[in-house]
């Protein structure tokens, strides 16, 4: 049942037809998402449309997901993806489990799972059509962090995905600051998704946001407007 | 990023699960084209793969038959080890695997509908490329497309069996009436704790809609008794 091919280096490694995988493109899709580091953790937003080509097709899809004890995952892209990314995330966090030495893996290091996880896919011509937003506290560390579907990475004060990247990255940079407070975060976040609404064809008006804080471990915020 | 993000292939069909108080309803057209003409015009597409899930086939005819057929072989043997029914959630997260697994190559969409005593009727809906999302009901195939506003219209939670059939009979008629590749007759089927009831609705049940007229057996019914008068020159 599964397809992917071992022989793939025989026709020279830019051939990527003959069985082998090949670079697909998407169906179902989530578009941005936003995250911003605040005072005392995390918060992230993500609305909860599925987009089938321009039908808005599914509305109650979560793309804001909790990773472990300590992260949270945001994707943009196709949604069959992500949810097999969440797959290979839980079993790494069983593994960790598993292991029952007193210490879990922190964002940084999922963040760092998952680009490379991203970057093998794309070396073979079959990446995963998505865009991540990884962020965590750990330790009292905020850690806020991005990888795209070709394995880019970096970490920032904010991150914003597809749309976001050139309607809400101008908002963030503006009005961003270090000490944000819970309520100064969820307005920016609120701000920079209400111009998304505005102006991005597959945007949906039914949101998802989360938010971490360092010391109460599993505090998780899940909001719907 | 040259992405190919058209509005995907229409697929020849209409698809219809829909969760009620006690159960699930599932629905189907019954044509099966192949381009322009119409390969067969009472084809079955609700198929069954245990006997509490059936699954509603959409897309390519052989894509959706060897992925039934594959869940089915491992269906079987799943309740042979489990020693009991397969819940429709495992159903469905087969097909999502092979769906998934082989998305450059099939060409299928697909909806799950079933009931078990752990969850009661429950619908999944797997579309092209394998994203598995369970909905209270879900509408698939090219027909869909003329449901979308009805369901956001006329759905609502907690229906009863009969309502919940109803709706799903209006429902495919409705695109058959507007989908050149839906068409022939409705077919439905109900799975509930009590068992699985298949229904079937010929053209002379279903209502009329804008512009269509009542059926007639004959042509000469509507014609006048009388001969024609010869045309005027």
């Amino acid at each position: 049942m599964n397809s992917i091919d071992a022989t793939i280096a025989e026709k020279g490694l830019m051939s990527s037809e003959m069985g082998s995988e090949r670079t697909l493109y998407p169906y179902v899709t989530g578009t941005s998402v936003i995250g911003i580091k605040y005072k005392d953790g995390i918060l992230m937003a993500a609305d909860m449309g599925g987009s089938y080509g321009s039908t808005l097709r599914y509305k109650s899809v979560e793309r804001l997901k909790p990773i472990g004890k300590h992260s949270l995952i945001g994707a943009s892209g196709e949604i069959s993806d992500f949810q097999e990314i969440l797959r290979y995330l839980d079993e790494l966090i069983l593994y960790d489990n598993m292991w029952d030495d007193g210490n879990s893996l922190g964002p940084k290091e999922v963040h760092n799972y998952l680009t490379r996880v991203m970057y093998n896919r794309r070396n073979k011509f079959n990446p995963l059509w998505n865009s991540l937003v990884l962020g965590g506290v750990k330790n009292g560390q905020k850690y806020l962090g991005t990888v795209s579907m070709i394995g880019v990475h970096f970490e920032d004060n904010h991150i914003a995905t597809g749309f976001g990247n050139h309607l809400a990255r101008p908002i963030l940079r503006k009005e961003w600051h270090e000490n944000l407070s819970f309520e100064d975060g969820v307005k920016l976040l609120e701000k920079c998704m209400r111009v998304l609404l505005y102006r991005d064809r597959s945007a949906v008006n039914k949101l998802q946001v989360w938010c971490l804080f360092p010391f109460v471990t599993s505090a998780f915020y899940p909001l719907f407007s | 990023m040259d992405l190919n993000l058209d509005a995907p292939h229409s697929m020849g069909t209409t698809i219809i699960g829909v969760t009620y108080d006690g159960g699930v309803v599932l629905g189907a057209d019954s044509r099966t084209s192949t381009g322009m003409y119409v390969a067969n015009r009472a084809s079955d597409k609700i198929t069954q793969l245990t006997d509490n899930v059936y699954l509603c086939r959409s897309g390519s005819a052989a894509d959706s038959q060897i992925v039934s057929d594959y869940v089915r072989y491992f269906l079987q043997q799943h309740t042979i080890q489990l020693g009991q029914p397969a819940t429709v959630k495992v159903a469905a997260n087969l097909i999502r695997l092979l769906s998934y697994n082989n998305k450059n190559m099939l060409q299928t969409g697909l909806i799950v509908g079933g009931w078990d005593k752990y969850e009661g009727g429950k619908i999944y809906g797997v579309p092209l490329g394998g994203t598995i999302l369970e909905q209270p009901f879900a509408i698939g195939g090219s027909g869909s497309s003329y449901l979308y506003g009805f369901f956001d219209q006329a759905w609502r939670e907690g229906m009863s069996k009969d309502e919940a059939e109803k709706l799903v009979v209006k429902a495919v008629s409705l695109a058959i009436a507007r989908d050149g590749a839906s068409g022939g007759v409705v077919r439905t089927v109900i799975i509930n704790s009590e068992g699985v009831t298949r229904n079937f609705y010929p053209g002379d049940t279903l209502p009329l809609w804008h512009e269509e007229l009542e059926p007639q057996n004959s042509l000469l019914d509507t014609l006048s008794l009388n001969s024609p008068e010869p045309m005027s020159t």
